[in-house]
């Protein structure tokens, strides 16, 4: 599964990303609880797999974010993130 | 700093549903690229550089999802994407072999807030492609064309993009018309042409190619960059390196493809 043009980082994961946060996160910053690194989440490394989504800091390879996808539930686990902050309103012109 | 009277998200928009798309075209882009143009059902349009998760189920339930990039511009109602062909995916060839005008195809999207970019923001642009990594990039030179001329000159544009021979590149002759403007500078550098009639570059993009086509620093270009990983990741530095400012510098990586 690992073998086709999966993307590796936060960009592809955003879809799945809005069924929980109901917006486009990509560019919200986060700060690493490992290693305080701040990093847009479409520029974090994601490691896609059948099951979900991990995503990993660039500077130290901690997981920031997991979402793992089973019937009936999206289980999500954030507790690599220190801090996330979303843009609110009109940042750059649609 | 504007002040949002409402407690918003930025980007909070209609629930992301899967939806059928129809085919209405295919068109092949090089031998191992294919442009698929979709019809779909309450599409309420996009930005340059996003992309939908396309769906495919096979009969025993196996679902298989991956990402692709829009290549057609906001102004076209019906969006294009353009996939290339990986001997040992699970769905491009299924998209490149199989799929036809008439059938359907699941797409969700649009889908990303931070590999996009607006005609409406002024300054330079440097773009920066590895092999299929062109698509969004071309979403975003498409969208710049459309654009009356006060306004291309507002935001001019560099592309810089790699491909292994002259018959891997996508979009080929569509880039040479786009370069034929004066705001839209297109150079590209070949890693594997056998021919001796290439006359441009020959090698992987480096930090003197870089230097070469990017803008200088104090014009505080954006930069986007997208290709495989490895490309990715050593472009971003060596522009920052350049002095480019990482907050501008940004990047969507694809994965194991040319």
């Amino acid at each position: 599964m690992q073998t086709e043009e999966m993307r590796l980082d936060g960009n592809a994961a955003a879809g799945t990303l809005r069924q929980v946060f109901a917006t486009d996160v990509t560019s919200a910053l986060t700060t690493c609880t490992a290693c305080g690194a701040v990093s847009p989440v479409g520029a974090l490394l994601e490691y896609g797999h059948g099951m979900g989504i991990v995503l990993r800091c660039t500077g130290c390879s901690a997981v920031l974010l997991r979402v793992v996808r089973s019937p009936g539930w999206l289980r999500v686990d954030t507790s690599g993130i220190a801090v996330m902050a979303i843009p609110v309103g009109p940042i750059e012109p649609h | 700093m504007a002040q949002n009277t409402v407690d918003q998200p930025a980007a909070a928009s209609p629930r992301l549903e899967w939806r059928v798309a129809k085919v209405v075209d295919v068109r092949e882009e090089t031998p191992r690229a294919r442009t698929l143009v979709l019809d779909v059902p309450q599409w309420l349009g996009h930005s340059a550089g996003q992309h939908v998760d396309v769906r495919l189920v096979a009969e025993d339930g196996y679902q298989a999802q991956r990402s692709y990039s829009i290549a057609s511009p906001p102004e076209d109602a019906r969006i294009a994407l353009t996939v290339e062909r990986l001997d040992d995916g699970e769905v491009s060839p299924y998209l490149i072999d199989v799929l036809r005008p008439g059938d359907g195809l699941e797409v969700r999207g649009p889908i990303g807030g931070y590999f996009v970019w607006d005609v409406m923001q002024s300054g330079p642009v440097l773009l920066v492609a590895g092999g299929s990594g062109i698509v969004p990039l071309m979403a975003m030179l498409r969208h710049h064309a459309r654009a009356d001329e006060a306004r291309r000159a507002r935001a001019p544009m560099r592309l810089l993009y790699s491909a292994r021979t002259r018959a891997d590149v996508i979009y080929g002759a569509e880039l040479a018309q786009l370069a034929d403007d004066p705001t839209v500078d297109v150079t590209l550098t070949l890693t594997r042409e056998a021919s001796v009639d290439w006359s441009g570059h020959r090698r992987r993009i480096d930090r003197a190619m870089l230097e070469e086509v990017s803008w200088p620093s104090s014009e505080n270009p954006r930069a986007f960059v997208c290709g495989p990983a490895p490309l990715v990741e050593s472009v971003a530095t060596q522009l920052v390196e350049l002095g480019l400012d990482p907050a501008r510098v940004r990047t969507e990586r694809f994965g194991p493809t040319g």
